[in-house]
């Protein structure tokens, strides 16, 4: 070991912007090498997309002269898929990990804060998910689905059941106390949630009583907000309040319970 | 904790030292502004650890006890995130050079061994040009090598000007690298002085075992000597000053040749056990002089 003196550079004031800049692509590395959002977040979607897509049969119109393709009705459906394993997989477990390691805490003794790191894992995620968003949309209309024709009321869908979902996934990282509790719980939330998307049995093919819960949940409203979109008609009032809802809910939650170490 | 006061010097190694569970680490953590003290007043460099935090924080370097690196990045690159963090900070290539790490810039953190983890984490604390150095339980885990390379560095560390707050249970690590230590036990300090004045008030001066060839004379008598224990075939005496050569004479006297002898004089390590009542758990053995 030498003991060379360390010199200091000369005065170069890290912005609080360089330093969260430097920390979104050192997660994004991160991301890259332990690619569980990658894989599960991207990968199993668009994999989907492609299946559904080569089956003939889902292409066809529903009824005789409509635009309208049961593979159509599954593009909301992967987008909802997407965003659940992002938010309540690939979100939550590595924060749980940071956690539990003491990575948050190390944070802490840092002038860039624990925060930081947390805002970085949710940049990160959220261009996974666009980009799995962006491919979907763009394969689907390789296999004839129309863009949405009400683009402002499908962003507007978008954004909101994915501040629904990221919330969800917070509380997640929140409460759990290790990456194997915060795994359990983000399964436990994620079949429910995608049964009521319609990813197993369409929507339409559900009880009544079972549509009406669906509506509640975040994705059964999300699901009709961008099939409303899609099809051309904005959105209604009442799915984007529920996304709304529980984003505004599940984020105050998260935030209140949110540990540190 | 309680009734914790101490002050510590710019550019000296200040020791904290205790057993298990004493409150070192809270201690710490409380100068370090990862915790709020429930009461009293601390300052560092002049600044309120929770008030001034954002300030502090620039200018104190953390190794936690616990705080594990994510293996999957390579040591260049969380040097240089560090090194995006501060206002002033080291080059991330010069510290690496410092650390003896030069070689694994490349490797992901998974690939290091212990010690050179335990470098990683110091390289952490120093990336932002501290001004102190807070390192707790550095060299647990470490092997007897990686331990010295790591007082080395401390030693370094120090004579490039950074004043070091050493946390630490092991005796010889404090007496060999410690300027002063503070002794704490059961949340209270119980001593705060030199390792040397320390051993030497506490430890209660230097030991000489050895196994008599028959009945041994009431030493007692001599006046430096200050106790006796007889552990089966062996006997310790404690005392003051020329006692060896006082006891090993009385011993000529009455006939009684001792065999087997050792001589230790007073370390830290006695002292500890004598004011805190039970034994460091973890030491590397005596020091034998």
């Amino acid at each position: 070991m030498t003991t060379a003196a360390i010199t200091r550079r000369a005065h170069r004031p890290a912005s609080t912007r360089k330093a969260f800049i430097a920390l979104v692509r050192s997660e994004a590395r991160l991301a890259w090498r332990a690619p569980v959002g990658l894989v599960f977040g991207f990968g199993l979607p668009v994999m989907l997309l492609v299946i559904l897509g080569s089956v003939p049969a889902l292409r066809k119109p529903i009824h005789p002269g409509s635009t309208l393709t049961l593979f159509g009705e599954y593009i909301p459906v992967l987008i909802g898929l997407v965003l659940t394993l992002i938010a309540l997989v690939s979100l939550p477990i590595p924060l749980a990990v940071y956690r539990e390691r003491g990575w948050l805490r190390r944070f802490s003794a840092t002038p860039v804060g624990p925060s930081r790191l947390l805002a970085a894992q949710v940049v990160v995620n959220l261009v996974i998910a666009a980009m799995a968003i962006v491919a979907i949309l763009a394969g689907g209309t390789a296999y004839g689905v129309r863009l949405p024709s009400q683009p402002a009321g499908f962003v507007m869908a978008l954004v909101l059941v994915t501040a629904a979902m990221f919330a969800i996934g917070l509380l997640v990282a929140a409460i759990a106390g290790t990456p194997q509790v915060a795994g359990v719980l983000g399964s436990a939330c994620l079949y429910p949630m995608l049964f009521f998307s319609g990813l197993w049995v369409p929507r339409q093919d559900m009880s009544p009583m079972l549509q009406r819960i669906g509506d509640f949940t975040p994705l059964g409203a999300g699901m009709q907000a961008l099939q409303d979109a899609m099809t051309g008609q904005f959105p209604t009032a009442r799915a984007l309040l529920v996304m709304a809802a529980w984003a505004v809910v599940f984020g105050a939650a998260a935030v209140r319970f949110f540990r540190w170490e | 904790m309680s009734d914790v006061s101490f002050s510590v010097d710019r550019r000296e190694i200040f020791g904290i030292i205790g057993p298990n569970g004493a409150g070192k680490t809270t201690t710490v953590e409380c100068l370090s502004g990862l915790r709020v003290a429930d009461a009293g007043t601390i300052r560092v460099l002049g600044l309120d650890p929770q008030a001034d935090r954002a300030a502090l924080r620039e200018r104190v370097g953390v190794q936690l006890q616990e705080g594990s690196i994510p293996a999957k990045i390579r040591v260049g690159e969380i040097l240089d995130l560090f090194a995006a963090f501060y206002d002033q900070p080291a080059v991330p290539a010069e510290l690496l050079d410092t650390l003896g790490l030069a070689d694994r810039r490349h490797d992901y953190v998974k690939r290091l061994s212990g010690g050179q983890k335990q470098r990683l984490s110091i390289a952490l604390a120093l990336i932002g040009n501290p001004e102190i150095a807070i390192l707790d339980e550095l060299t647990t885990g470490l092997d007897p090598e990686a331990r010295r390379e790591t007082w080395q560095l401390i030693e370094s560390i120090r004579d490039r000007g950074v004043t070091v707050i050493l946390v630490t249970h092991y005796m010889d690590e404090a007496e060999r690298l410690c300027d002063r230590v503070m002794l704490v036990d059961h949340g209270v300090v119980v001593a705060m002085d030199t390792p040397a004045a320390l051993a030497a008030r506490a430890g209660g001066g230097p030991h000489l075992r050895f196994v008599p060839s028959g009945p041994v004379p009431d030493l007692t008598a001599l006046p430096e000597v200050t106790a006796i224990e007889h552990q089966g075939k062996h006997v310790t005496v404690t005392g003051t000053g020329e006692v060896v050569g006082e006891v090993l004479r009385a011993l000529t006297a009455a006939g009684v040749e001792a065999t087997d002898v050792q001589v230790k004089s007073g370390s830290l390590e006695d002292a500890f056990v004598r004011l805190t009542g039970h034994g460091a758990g973890g030491t590397d053995g005596g020091r034998q002089s």
